[in-house]
């Protein structure tokens, strides 16, 4: 489908809505990367409630700027990788430790069950998985302060 | 801020993020009349406050490790907080609290389900301790059994010991008494000199002696420690549930339970060793050179405290390399185990070269991290050798001063020559020490991951009796997620004993892991299944999986004879039974055409064997074991249409009388069932018989059409009249294939 003509809205309950042409009604649809990692601002499907793929975005370029705008707005609204700035504290070299963190979402604290949940990037940096799901990246070793490269160190 | 009486607390949800996905806590509270938002260390802060309408809605949903509360009425969306899913258990509370006070209908039934699930919260984290040189201690757990050997070598250690300190001391008078007397022109005296000589022989025989005697006694003990740790870790392994072994890496895995136990046996039955005579040594050492002169004592052991020092300074560093030494030929054994069972792909798509590639960059990996180890470990031995040699230097300086003083004679000064040379050496060796304890301690530490690891489907303290239950499997409620992902969601099913249920759906619908929970191989994570109106949580694991007889699309043989693998469930059965289960499953003929019949060898994947010959074995396997309850996995779905019909012979004998809950991508597969199950996406969307589901045109009517379709260009003529009505039998599908 080209997206070229793809039009969209958001409804009061903050749903994004997708205006098939010549379609009485709009199809609630969810913007799904398929690279979220490799490639997070290309390669997006919008799906159905079913699962169903409706519309396949090749770049987000492609689109009407304010289009793509409401696309990059559900998906921020939606997910998060936050990007590891700084490893303050871990309660122990052992898993599972607790990690006192600084990201670019704020300051936390993540659960790292075992040490196979530090998955290594091509890009050289690494995406963590905290003990309830939720990703964080962390940028190469050497972007990264000397405490917080000894601490992750450990783990690696 | 109001000032009249607050209205009691219904719920409240810790928030961890703001609604643009800063972490920022906040804390949500519900009572009658208004959701409140509150800073969670005063909550008579407040930021913001909704009231709560009739005909208000709230939402919960969750998307890659975050959750999200909507507030909502028809039309709108009137707020929206959002939290980790630390807090998921909270959240469903607090919806489900709010849906009993604005009572929506389905909301009931979401409040069960939350109920349910309550006696059964996450285990929390278990609390190992840091891993650190104290790690070894642990060890002792597996030292205990053998404490009176462990003192009988100790004992012996420490005569040994001592027996070789004589010699040294042996050399002062020899050299007072003897020596320099003669050549200050006194004749030496036959019988003194014997007599010493005399106490050197003996003094070397007694140590040899002992020594011996410890070295073996010792040895013999580490190993069976050794020996222990390996079962020990390897059955609790076996213990561990599926989600363990999904989350490791089989190289990983036989990295630890191989090389690093038999580290830990070498470093017990050597090191340890070593190190405890060297301690004793020293000590002893040191305390006979203060008893002969205290100062120059004092002045040997000058290097000391610098060697002291300089071990703890490398030892950090030493430890967290070897620790990512072990991680890395982790690594390396990964690649083995991944390409080896699957090297047919690597042949047929031609990638030996970019393997090679890979276990070489491994390889290259292995040996960086290799080099920075060895760099602080190549400067380290070489320094402690040079301080020894400036310690001895120090001596013969101090010495010399001494004897040209008159305050010590030349035999003490060679007596503590001869002792220093003992002394530094073994503290050379001591220092070695460092190193291998540091490797043992990171070893020790992968092997108590492991045995750390508490099994996550628990037997329970006092497990219920399965003597004389029926098969009536229920499930009630049953959701199931992992990690982040929600895969089944309100399952609702009741199998009558004896019944046959077929499980339908598109891959990826969550009939296997449905299956996976009944077997539990996991438990649910909230809600519960019964046997006969039990929690199976309350059983037995290994009692409860017993009457369940497995047959999976991929049947897993091991090395051994087809009567081993036959008999698997059943070690005790004989060859009668074993015979009778083969026949059952239409094996036995093909296995009489093996040319050691039942005694054949099935290689390591049953690789002689064709995948109808190695299933109907494991339909043997299954049938052996007489199980009350049976699931077949795709049983049928790898093999050609000719060979199905000859397993789904064998299945049908093997479905009588039992409760049976079978998968199956062709639908034909499933034609005596007794009831349909749909799944779509992770919940139950239709159930009921075939003709009935047929009629009702709903999402079985298209998985049956979308079958019929694929089978269209198929001749009709040959359909078997009793399977005509649910799909065109299994003779099609070559067509289609």
């Amino acid at each position: 489908m080209l997206p070229t003509n793809l039009e969209l809205s958001l409804n009061a309950f903050n749903q994004l809505l997708m205006h098939p042409p010549g379609a009485a009604s709009p199809i609630p649809v969810t913007p799904v990367r398929a690279f979220p990692i490799a490639a997070p601002d290309d390669a997006i499907a919008l799906v159905d409630h079913h699962g169903a793929e409706q519309a396949w975005i090749a770049h987000l370029t492609d689109l009407v700027p304010n289009q793509a705008e409401l696309i990059r707005q559900t998906l921020a609204n939606r997910e998060m990788t936050p990007l590891i700035l700084r490893i303050n504290h871990v309660s122990r070299f052992a898993t599972p430790s607790v990690w006192q963190i600084e990201t670019n979402h704020g300051a936390t604290e993540i659960t790292l069950k075992t040490e196979d949940d530090i998955r290594p990037l091509p890009s050289g940096g690494y995406l963590v998985a905290d003990a309830f799901g939720l990703q964080f990246k962390i940028p190469p070793r050497n972007q990264l302060d000397r405490q917080s490269q000894r601490y992750l160190a450990r783990f690696l | 801020m109001s000032h009249r009486a607050p209205p009691s607390v219904l719920a409240r949800l810790p928030l961890d993020l703001s609604p643009d996905l800063q972490f920022v806590r906040r804390v949500l509270i519900l009572n009658h009349e208004e959701i409140i938002l509150a800073m969670p260390d005063d909550e008579t802060v407040i930021e913001a406050r909704w009231r709560i309408e009739p005909g208000d809605q709230l939402l919960l949903s969750e998307h890659a490790g975050l959750g999200a509360l909507q507030l909502k009425d028809a039309d709108k969306s009137k707020a929206q907080w959002r939290f980790t899913l630390s807090h998921r258990q909270a959240a469903e509370a607090f919806s489900a609290q709010f849906n009993t006070i604005n009572a929506a209908p389905s909301a009931l039934l979401a409040f069960d389900a939350t109920e349910g699930a309550a006696p059964w919260l996450d285990e929390p984290l278990n609390d190992a301790p840091p891993p650190s040189t104290w790690t070894l201690f642990r060890l002792w757990r597996f030292a205990k059994p053998y404490k009176g050997q462990l003192l009988f070598g100790f004992l012996l250690t420490l005569a040994a010991t001592a027996a070789t300190l004589v010699p040294p001391y042996l050399t002062m008078p020899l050299m007072d008494d003897v020596l320099i007397p003669f050549q200050n022109g006194v004749a030496i005296e036959q019988s003194t000199v014997l007599k010493y000589l005399a106490g050197l022989l003996g003094a070397a025989l007694v140590a040899w002696s002992l020594g011996w005697a410890r070295t073996y006694i010792l040895s013999r003990v580490s190993e069976r420690i050794g020996a222990d740790i390996r079962t020990a870790t390897y059955s609790h392994l076996m213990n561990l549930s599926l989600d363990y072994f999904g989350s490791k890496r089989t190289g990983d895995l036989m990295a630890r339970i191989g090389s690093e136990t038999d580290r830990i046996n070498l470093f017990l039955s050597l090191h340890l060793l070593d190190f405890f005579t060297d301690v004793l040594m020293i000590t002893m050492t040191v305390i006979i050179l203060f008893s002969i002169n205290p100062w120059l004592a004092l002045v040997t052991l000058i290097p000391l405290p610098i060697i002291a020092w300089m071990i703890h300074i490398v030892r950090d560093r030493l430890r967290t390399g070897f620790e990512r030494v072990d991680r890395v030929w982790s690594q390396v054994t990964n690649i083995l185990s991944d390409t080896i069972p699957g090297i047919r792909v690597v042949k047929a798509f031609s990638q030996e070269a970019r393997e090679s590639e890979r276990f070489y960059q491994a390889n290259q990996l292995n040996l960086k991290v290799n080099d920075r180890v060895n760099r602080t470990w190549s400067l380290f031995a070489p320094t402690v050798t040079a301080l020894t040699e400036l310690g001895l230097l120090i001596v013969w300086a101090f010495g010399i001063w001494q004897v040209s003083q008159g305050a010590i004679t030349v035999g003490v000064l060679t007596a503590f020559l001869a002792y220093i040379g003992r002394f530094y050496s073994r503290m050379d060796s001591m220092s070695r020490i460092v190193s291998v304890t540091q490797k043992t301690a990171a070893g020790t530490k992968r092997i108590f991951d492991i045995l750390d690891h508490a099994a996550s489907v628990p037997n329970p303290k006092h497990p219920e009796s399965l003597y004389g239950r029926k098969a009536a499997i229920e499930l009630h409620q049953v959701n199931f997620r992992h990690g982040n992902r929600g895969i089944l969601h309100d399952i609702n099913l009741n199998i009558k004993p004896g019944s046959m249920v077929g499980l339908v759906g598109h891959s990826g619908s969550g009939k296997t892991t449905l299956v996976n929970l009944i077997a539990r191989f996991y438990d649910v994570s909230s809600g519960g299944i019964t046997q006969d109106g039990t929690d199976i949580r309350q059983f037995n694991v290994e009692d409860y999986r017993r009457q369940i007889g497995l047959v999976l699309q991929e049947p897993f043989l091991f090395f051994g004879t087809v009567a081993e693998n036959i008999a698997y469930g059943k070690a005790s059965a004989n060859h009668e039974e074993i015979i009778a289960a083969a026949r059952a499953a239409h094996a036995h003929e093909f296995i009489l055409k093996l040319p050691h019949g039942y005694d054949s060898l099935v290689g390591e994947r049953g690789q002689s064997l064709s995948g109808g010959e190695r299933q109907r074995i494991s339909i043997a396997r299954a049938l052996l074991i007489d199980p009350k309850i049976l699931i077949l996995d795709e049983a049928t779905a790898s093999v050609d249409t000719e060979t199905e019909r000859e397993i789904q012979q064998a299945l049908d004998n093997l479905v009588q009388g039992r409760t049976t809950i079978a998968i199956a991508h062709r639908l034909s597969t499933l034609r005596q069932a007794d009831m349909l199950v749909v799944l779509d996406q992770g919940r139950i969307v239709e159930t009921g018989q075939h003709a009935e589901l047929l009629e009702r045109h709903g999402y079985y009517y298209r998985l049956y059409q979308a079958q019929i379709k694929l089978n269209e260009p198929a001749e009709r003529n040959d359909t078997e009249p009793n399977c005509a009505a649910l799909t065109p039998p299994e003779g099609h599908h070559h067509v289609a294939n």
